[in-house]
């Protein structure tokens, strides 16, 4: 165990239309073995106790699978650990006098609340507009009925392994969201039971995307700042799904 | 306060046929005149919102978080139970149903119980109709793997993500509603009361997180899917921001709160490395499938784990309970582990956890099998404690993971307020006084996709050309207010501690004297710390900022308030539960052998609490339970 002292220059804001301006907040004491949130609630605790707002940052399950967290930290979403999110990173990536930058995600589709929190609605709204399968409860056959390929379940849940926190789109200097898109398209469309929807829902998802995210410009980024490592080759079967839906005529669609 | 538990007429097997056919129905084209609020959007309520929504109603449903793919449901790692019997091993509906009753160590109502393991085969179709990407064999079937208090393999799994999986199925399917306008969500808006107008819910009261506004919302009937109350305990492997807020409010307005000392300690968490730590990271119990689970023969033990032969090992587990070795039930492998831990015999730097070794199964199925089954959840270990599970046994220790009591509903899920439900974790029904692994996942979509869409319309049906209260009504206007004037004062206190410090010595007395071994003279100490420290926490708590702008301080300033109250009935029905029962180990009543001893003679009932005003004076009430098909015995795993 060691103990840091640090620099934190925190962004802060107090809503989506005032102007914001970094923090500097000493940091002195911190534990290695916390985790990097760990380390943002003691600096919190501090705060209040020197009767100061604590600093607003979005959390919730800390094991790395809710999608909640974000934060750039030092220019890098989710910070320097490769494959891992903010709540999973811990102190012992840091050295003793560092200077932490932490900021919001910085998206124009993802407005800031307030300080370190963003609102990602737009994610849901490409959900909604075709990130499904049509299976209304009660009607299902028997899920042994339709055999699946291994190859294809397992490449359908690496993309569904997606958290949904929005680091690719604060990673992407065009900030696109093409990397969340593409792996909900590619989970649903890999699988027997989303061919029947196969055309609409990429058509639908990605005219949606565009209405709020930039365009991709195949820079990676997004690959890279990714916790769960989704990769891009996904982008690659969206774009493809997409064009062919603009020639599919969808009354062959059962037809190989 | 009358506890009647509705349980249909006829043969356990025949009882939930029968009561589809004799309930009431709502008509397709009449569907779209009633409104009804589901407040939460994990399993339960995710999928109770979007099936309602599907079936015509107007659904409102409500999330604190950002989005209603985050509930908590979306960290339970291990998998799903069901009774398919896909693997040809002997599995039914009736013996999933027999080993949950007997798992509850016979706690559990009989009839809720079989209910939700007809519907377990149901879920796995619906979910696979979904696209829930369930782990496949390679001739294209589904696998399943084993899990703790079962002898039969009955567990489905993606990769050791499956509650994420689940959920993101089910907020597909809630999005798609939301998509159609059929299902309105509200996000970012915290329950922060229910309103009951002439004894029926009319609707709740919400406070806006980014605004601080409190609005009501009203309707013919609501849902709570708001899970369970562990982070009573500070630490517990919960999401940060569960709470008890929702189920404890509509107890506050007449819904009775049963069992509530039944907590589930799970065995297979990461110790706590220090006293910053905020939360407790699980490990899958489906790690128990191929690990083994050990600590040194002695207390003097300095050696490092590969360096420790085999006969200065105690695989206690497997010692002491042979036939299912170390995938015994959770709460008799938690309960093992703090044995062994106070006799000192404790590992890792603050000796305070257990190996779980998986040398031998790396030896036997080579690493790549290992790393296919649970290579995400060695990376998270890895990640957490910087030790690879490839090379030196994980170290484990218990931790509260779960909560079985909740809300007292009857079999139709309605609490003992009409028109007011409460459905997966929030209620207390299925699991008696122990829940058995890849159960959760289980209870929360069967009661969301296939009970409370089936019994909602027996109470909705008669309700046929009413309106929901309107929201001016007085009795709104009078929770708004109180609701305003409660968040208000938390600010205006103006003391020296944050809500978290005193959450944390909260926290410290329930796992103290409420945790994982109970006594009446801890008990006791409890009772008398937790209210005088309520009283500090009225006197000197400190939030800083505002509320009308996001203030995560004061979010937590109500629900820690909130927790100091469940606290006390806590303690209380661990109090008067005069036996051992599953996640409940009073030490004043256990065997020779240190097992759990249950009094069914005066203990086996439901306990329901009824507020009185007074948290620390509730209103004790019981529910008997009868056990017609599985026969009351000792719970044995030797």
């Amino acid at each position: 165990m060691k103990e840091l002292n640090l620099t934190l220059k925190i962004w802060r804001q107090d809503g989506p239309d005032s102007n914001g301006s970094f923090d500097t907040i000493a940091a002195p004491g911190i534990n290695d073995e916390m985790s990097f949130l760990e380390m943002l609630d003691l600096v919190n605790e501090r705060l209040i106790n020197e009767g100061k707002d604590a600093v607003v940052f979005d959390h919730d399950c800390r094991e790395g699978i809710c999608g909640t967290c974000s934060l750039m930290i030092n220019g890098q979403a989710h910070g320097p650990q490769k494959g891992t999110a903010t709540c999973q990173l811990h102190m012992r990536k840091f050295s003793d006098g560092d200077e932490i930058v932490i900021e919001p995600w910085r998206a124009a589709a993802f407005p800031i609340i307030k300080d370190l929190m963003v609102d990602r609605a737009a994610f849901d709204r490409i959900v909604e507009s075709g990130g499904y399968i049509t299976a209304e409860t009660g009607g299902a056959p028997d899920a042994n009925i339709i055999p699946i390929p291994k190859p294809v379940a397992d490449a359908a849940m690496d993309a569904a392994a997606c958290i949904g926190c929005g680091a690719c789109v604060a990673a992407c200097p065009n900030s696109a969201a093409n990397l969340f898109t593409s792996a909900k398209v590619a989970h649903l469309n890999l699988l027997p039971q989303g061919q029947a929807e196969r055309h609409a829902r990429v058509e639908a998802m990605v005219d949606t995307m565009e209405e709020f995210f930039g365009s991709c410009t195949n820079h990676g980024e997004c690959q890279e700042a990714c916790p769960k490592e989704i990769s891009i080759d996904f982008i690659a079967l969206m774009n493809r799904d997409y064009l062919a839906a603009k020639f599919k005529n969808r009354r062959t669609l059962s037809r190989k | 306060m009358q506890l009647d538990a509705k349980i249909p007429d006829g043969a356990i097997a025949d009882k939930w046929t029968n009561y589809k056919f004799e309930r009431k129905l709502v008509n397709p084209a009449n569907r779209r005149k009633y409104d009804v609020i589901v407040v939460g959007t994990g399993l339960a309520g995710g999928a109770a919102a979007a099936t309602l929504g599907e079936q015509g109603y107007n659904v409102k449903a409500f999330t604190f978080h950002d989005s209603a793919r985050r509930a908590h449901s979306i960290a339970a790692q291990g998998g799903i139970n069901a009774a398919k019997n896909y693997k040809g091993d002997g599995d039914s509906i009736y013996r999933l149903f027999y080993d949950t009753v007997k798992g509850g160590d016979f706690r559990a109502r009989e009839a809720n119980v079989y209910r939700l393991a007809e519907e377990s085969v149901n879920i796995i179709d619906q979910a696979t109709a979904q696209g829930v990407p369930f782990a496949r064999e390679y001739g294209g079937l589904l696998d399943n793997r084993s899990f703790g208090g079962a002898q039969v393999s009955r567990t489905f799994y993606a990769r050791g993500q499956t509650g994420q999986q689940l959920l993101l199925g089910v907020y597909q399917q809630l999005s798609r509603q939301i998509g159609l306008g059929n299902v309105a969500l509200y996000n970012r808006s915290e329950l922060v009361d229910i309103v009951v107008v002439d004894g029926r819910a009319a609707g709740i009261v919400v406070r806006d997180l980014v605004t601080g506004q409190v609005t009501s919302h009203s309707a013919h009937a609501v849902v709570l899917a708001t899970g369970g109350y562990s982070n009573a305990f500070f630490l517990s492997t919960n999401a940060m921001a569960c709470n008890v807020t929702a189920a404890w409010r509509a107890h506050r307005k007449g819904a009775a709160f049963a069992n509530p000392c039944y907590t589930q300690i799970h065995p297979t968490s990461i110790p706590q490395s220090d006293d910053f730590q905020s939360k407790l990271t699980l490990m899958s119990e489906s790690l128990r499938n191929d690990g083994r689970i050990w600590c040194p023969k002695s207390p003097d033990e300095t050696r490092p784990p590969d360096q420790i032969p085999e006969a200065d090992r105690d695989y206690y587990l497997e010692r002491r309970y042979p036939s299912f070795g170390n995938l015994a039930p959770r709460d008799i492998a938690s309960r093992a582990a703090k044995i062994e831990v106070d006799a000192g015999k404790g590992v890792g730097p603050l000796k305070n956890g257990v190996y779980l070794d998986f040398s031998d199964a790396i030896a036997r199925l080579g690493r790549d099998t290992i790393e296919e089954r649970y290579g995400n959840l060695f990376e998270m270990y890895e990640r957490i404690t910087d030790e690879s599970p490839y090379d030196v046994p994980m170290r484990i220790y218990p931790a509260v993971h779960y909560t079985m009591g909740g809300l007292w509903v009857d079999y139709e899920l309605m609490t003992t307020v009409p028109g007011l439900y409460a459905a997966g974790e929030a209620n207390f029904s299925d699991h008696g006084a122990n829940r058995l692994g890849a159960s959760a996942l289980m209870q929360g979509l069967s009661d969301g996709y296939f009970v409370l869409p089936n019994t909602i319309s027996n109470y909705l049906a008669p309700l046929l050309g009413t309106k929901p209260v309107p929201t001016d009504h007085a009795e709104f206007q009078v929770a708004e207010a109180a609701a305003t004037a409660r968040f208000a004062g938390y600010l205006a206190i103006g003391g020296t501690r944050s809500p978290d410090a005193f959450h944390q010595q909260l926290g410290k007395i329930m796992w103290d004297y409420c945790g994982m071994e109970r006594t009446k003279e801890g008990l006791e100490k409890a009772l008398s710390e937790i209210p005088a420290l309520h009283e500090e926490f009225r006197k000197d708590l400190r939030v800083t900022g505002s509320g009308e702008a996001t203030n995560q301080t004061l979010e937590k300033a109500g629900r820690v308030d909130d927790f100091f109250e469940l606290a006390q009935v806590m303690c209380l029905d661990a109090l008067t539960r005069e036996e051992s029962c599953g996640g409940h180990f009073r030490a004043e009543h256990q065997t020779e052998e240190g097992e759990a001893e249950r009094d069914d003679a005066h203990f086996a009932h439901v306990a329901a609490w009824e507020w009185t005003g007074d948290p620390a004076n509730p209103t004790r009430h019981t529910e008997p339970l009868e056990f017609e098909n599985v026969h009351l015995q000792v719970r044995s795993y030797k």
